[in-house]
């Protein structure tokens, strides 16, 4: 049956196949770009997540939302710069000053937080910090909703159309983008958490925060950076979600938050590198899975896979570093 | 006859092992004293008896029947009551709520019962607030019973505790470390209660313990752990002089002093 | 050892108590019965001088305040940290929509469709209960609003059985059979819900103090000495999440019958925020509390209708403020007495009786 279907097929119908099937394999290879951009930047807002818990062992549930104003603060200095002429003129500038501004915003946003919603709390009951974070994440945006109303605010395109050829599959600019500058990020967090003396205090607030304090470390202070390197790497994922879908609203923090606290979780919580991995990881796993299963469920995929890993190993893929206890 | 026996019992944390090979066993109405320096896996002992860890290899037999992979709730069912070194009572809950948990697993009524109210469960709540007034009344915290766990005074908390763990009705009662923090009059007040639970409850009783007077005064036998190995056994005078467990505790007191606490005890 | 994880939820009913000022809980304690038999005389009373519109939004209080007793079972007693909740709430009202409206042709009484969709409700809280069994606190917390996530996204999604966002319409008011009466006004359905607010009440509250409400305490202050006085874990975890889950999926199905017509939109997760708000608000364990939340925080800002726009924005901030700003000290001693006082009532009841 087999043999003759094969001996009796068409030089015609080999190319056809071919052709499908190297279509496949370049939608693949699409997928997986998509997924790499995604994943991205749930990494870098995953790594707010993850650094925060590493200190505090808490869930700071209005990360999503400091994500979300670090892209509108994106949107408004991008609009402005390029309302003035500036931005069309001075493209690589326009960038910089506008991710400056978005994480410079994000960045005090979150020390704001932890200053005012979650360092009173820092000795209560383990519920009252997690309880006071979905209050601000409630306030952050219905905040954004009262100020700026509901309408989806669009992303002027900074990126020319068109993007980089390899093989068969194109990248677009923005995606080309997106990558780099989070992988950039990355690297200098890690450097950041490995090499610098800030670093290494913030390691140290993480396994312990007394003896920490006993050693002459500033635990406020190191706890006050943590929020503000968290804080601006979200401001930036920020402007890069809305420069990729080019339309943002009040409520963009919730989901991505979720999904990158997700990412975090998978690279087991605490854990700098795991929250890249999980990043990418989940990134790749939503864009694949839409090849399988209908679009709107990868939402419902990436929760699943959350529970799944929290049922099977609930330390994570490359395990929990700090808050071990 | 033995009513607890262990047999070449071995518990490893990663790397450190815990508990290494120990046999022992405990006898019908007798108190036996668990004893060794800090982190020599005696609360770890404990634990596996428990059945709060399992333990890697060896075999646990209580009154003729294996527990080993029973969990923490069964065995107390089947007769082993616990106290913890550091006292965990339900700090929110009353002293009497605290001994009305203690009698949970000596209780039937469910849901259906809760919400019903009916003859059987009516005569069981009553019946187990007299029994637990009862035991408070043994331990001396009658005066007590309204007072939230919390604001008990240090040695009103560890007498709680052992009341909740006699609630259980235990046959054998595990008791780590009774009297840490307590002064010289708490611990000869609690010597003569431990003796009186043997005497008037015939309970077998087996205690972690680093009061020495207190392990002198009545314990039947005593084991000795070091390192997670079973240096030594013997009646309590035999271990005075015993010149491994004068070692163990001497030759280690320089070096233990200012890390307290390994963290496998 | 034990600190960490007890530090999770342990003292959260001991610590919302000092957020109530500190006569309520005295007041509460002296007189429980004569301010439960006074209220309930004014719930009764109330919607004979309210409008029509009002008397809608006091049968939504009343749905919340179900709901809040429901998750204060999980929360409050058995210290498990739903966030979603709404979840149940979701089960039950799609149970009766589909079973009782045209979508399928289906019109089972509602009488009839109460037990089931309690039943399926109290199914799905122990399936939600297996998985997260031992994690930790704030990891419980996640998974369950993923949880209720996930059910929205189904409801949203799942066109040929729930029609998606367009939901379910035309769905069977419920009658009372022998008299062919059908409940159709919202004075119906606010003393429909009245009834059921009380049932839930009376349930929690025998629940409460028993043995297996014991047993969910003493969970929640420490697990491991727990398990030491007998109390299997899994088995009173799963209980808490079923029990809970069953009040919501009761609430659903009336919610339902009372809006004739239910959409995704209906169940996000602000509505599980605002369940536990309202259980936190009245001072965890206190069911008088969970009515007083649930006053505060669905009716208010029904009535200040001007302020709509920032509701949420002040809601927010208060949920903030009310963790930062909680008198400490003297209220910690108010509960203490109230405390003392509610078991001496007990005892009394128990050696005379």
């Amino acid at each position: 049956m087999r043999q003759t279907t094969r001996s009796s097929t068409s030089p015609i119908k080999v190319t056809l196949e071919r052709t499908l099937r190297g279509m496949q394999l370049d939608l693949w290879a699409q997928q997986a770009i998509n997924g790499l951009t995604l994943g991205s930047i749930y990494a870098l807002v995953a790594l707010g997540y993850t650094m925060v818990y590493g200190v505090l062992q808490m869930i700071n549930f209005a990360h999503g939302e400091v994500f979300m104003v670090g892209s509108y603060a994106g949107f408004f200095t991008l609009t402005a710069l390029f309302a003035a002429g500036f931005g069309q003129s001075n493209l690589i500038l326009t960038l910089i000053i506008v991710f400056l501004v978005a994480m410079v915003v994000g960045g005090i946003l979150a020390v704001g937080l932890e200053r005012v919603a979650y360092r009173p709390l820092r000795r209560a009951p383990r519920l009252a910090p997690l309880i006071s974070a979905i209050g601000a994440s409630i306030f952050l945006q219905n905040a954004v909703l009262v100020i700026f109303g509901p309408r989806l605010q669009v992303y002027p395109y900074v990126f020319p159309a068109g993007g980089v050829s390899l093989g068969n599959v194109s990248i677009t600019y923005i995606r080309v983008f997106i990558i780099f500058l989070s992988l950039a990020f990355m690297l200098g967090l890690h450097v950041f958490v490995r090499r610098t003396s800030i670093g290494k205090a913030m390691r140290a607030v993480a396994e312990d925060k007394d003896t920490a304090a006993l050693m002459g470390i500033d635990v406020d202070r190191t706890i006050a950076t943590t929020f503000l390197v968290g804080g601006a790497l979200a401001g930036a994922a920020g402007v890069m979600v809305g420069m990729y879908y080019t339309q943002i609203n009040h409520m963009i923090g919730f989901v991505p938050g979720l999904k990158a606290f997700t990412a975090a979780v998978l690279g087991g919580i605490g854990n700098v590198p795991g929250a890249m991995v999980g990043g990418l990881f989940l990134g790749l796993i939503e864009a694949f899975s839409a090849q399988a299963i209908p679009a709107v469920y990868k939402d419902v995929v990436a929760f699943g896979l959350l529970v799944l890993v929290l049922i099977i190993r609930p330390t994570g893929i490359l395990g929990e570093v700090i808050g071990k206890k | 006859m033995a009513i607890l026996e262990a047999k070449g019992v071995t518990k490893r944390f990663g790397g450190l092992l815990a508990v290494d090979a120990v046999d022992f066993q405990i006898d019908e109405r007798m108190i036996a004293g668990l004893i060794g320096p800090n982190g020599a896996g005696k609360t770890t002992f404990f634990n596996i008896v428990t059945g709060v860890h399992r333990p890697d290899s060896g075999s646990i037999s209580f009154c003729d029947r294996t527990i080993k992979n029973l969990k923490p709730h069964r065995i107390t069912e089947l007769g082993i009551g616990r106290t913890f070194q550091n006292i965990r009572l339900f700090a929110s809950m009353t002293a009497l709520e605290n001994v009305l948990v203690g009698q949970h697993c000596r209780l039937r009524s469910g849901v259906v019962g809760a919400i019903v109210r009916d003859m059987s469960t009516q005569n069981e709540e009553r019946y187990a607030w007299r029994r637990a007034e009862e035991l408070l009344e043994f331990v001396g915290l009658q005066e007590k019973q309204d007072f939230l766990a919390k604001n008990l005074p240090y040695g009103d908390q560890r007498r709680l505790e052992i009341a909740r763990a006699l609630a259980t009705r235990p046959k054998l009662l595990l008791l780590d470390e009774p009297t840490a923090g307590m002064n010289p009059q708490e611990t000869r007040e609690l010597t003569e209660f431990i003796r009186r639970l043997k005497t008037e409850l015939g309970l077998s009783i087996l205690l972690i313990e680093h009061d020495m007077k207190l392990v002198m005064g009545v314990c039947d036998r005593v084991t000795v752990l070091d390192y997670g190995v079973k240096i030594a056994e013997g009646t309590p005078t035999e271990m005075q002089r015993n010149p491994r467990v004068i070692e163990a505790y001497l030759g280690r007191t320089a070096s233990s002093q200012p890390g307290v606490g390994h963290g496998a005890s | 050892m034990s600190s960490v994880h007890k530090g999770a939820f342990d003292s959260v009913r001991d610590w919302s108590h000092r957020l109530a000022p500190p006569w309520i809980s005295q007041v509460l304690g002296r007189h429980k019965r004569l301010t439960l038999a006074t209220l309930f005389l004014l719930a009764l009373l109330l919607p004979l001088r309210a409008d029509s519109y009002q008397v809608h939004i006091l049968g939504y209080i009343g749905l919340f305040a179900m709901m809040g007793v429901g998750l204060n079972v999980v929360v409050g007693f058995a210290g498990l940290l739903d966030l979603g909740y709404v979840a149940f709430f979701a089960i039950g009202a799609y149970t009766y929509a589909l079973l009782a409206s045209p979508q399928f042709g289906l019109h089972i009484p509602f009488w009839f469709v109460i037990p089931v969709a309690v039943a399926i409700a109290a199914l799905a809280g122990v399936l939600l209960g297996i998985p997260v069994l031992r994690m930790r606190g704030d990891y419980l917390a996640i998974v369950t609003l993923g949880f209720g996530e996930i059910i929205r996204l189904v409801l949203n999604n799942l066109d040929p059985v729930t029609r998606g966002p367009q939901g379910l319409s035309s769905i069977d008011r419920p009658s009372i059979p022998l008299i062919s009466f059908t409940l159709d006004t919202p004075i119906h359905f606010y003393y429909l819900i009245l009834i059921a607010c009380v049932l839930s009440m009376f349930i929690a509250g025998r629940l409460e103090n028993s043995r297996v409400g014991r047993a969910w305490v003493a969970m929640r202050e420490d697990e491991d000495a727990a398990a030491a006085m007998g109390v299997d874990l899994i088995k009173y975890k799963l209980l808490a999440f079923a029990i809970g889950a069953s009040f919501a999926g009761f609430g659903g199905v009336i919610f339902a019958a009372r809006q004739g017509s239910i959409f995704p939109a209906d169940f996000t997760l602000m509505v599980s925020i605002n369940v536990l708000a309202l259980v936190i608000i009245g001072g965890m364990g206190s069911i008088p509390g969970v009515v007083v939340g649930a006053i505060i925080l669905v009716g208010l800002p029904e009535v200040l209708r001007d302020i709509q726009q920032f509701r949420m924005l002040v809601f927010g901030a208060l949920l903030v403020a009310m963790m930062i700003f909680r008198p400490e000290g003297f209220i910690s001693a108010a509960r203490q007495r109230s405390e003392v006082q509610r078991i001496r009532e007990l005892g009394s009841v128990k050696t005379t009786s």
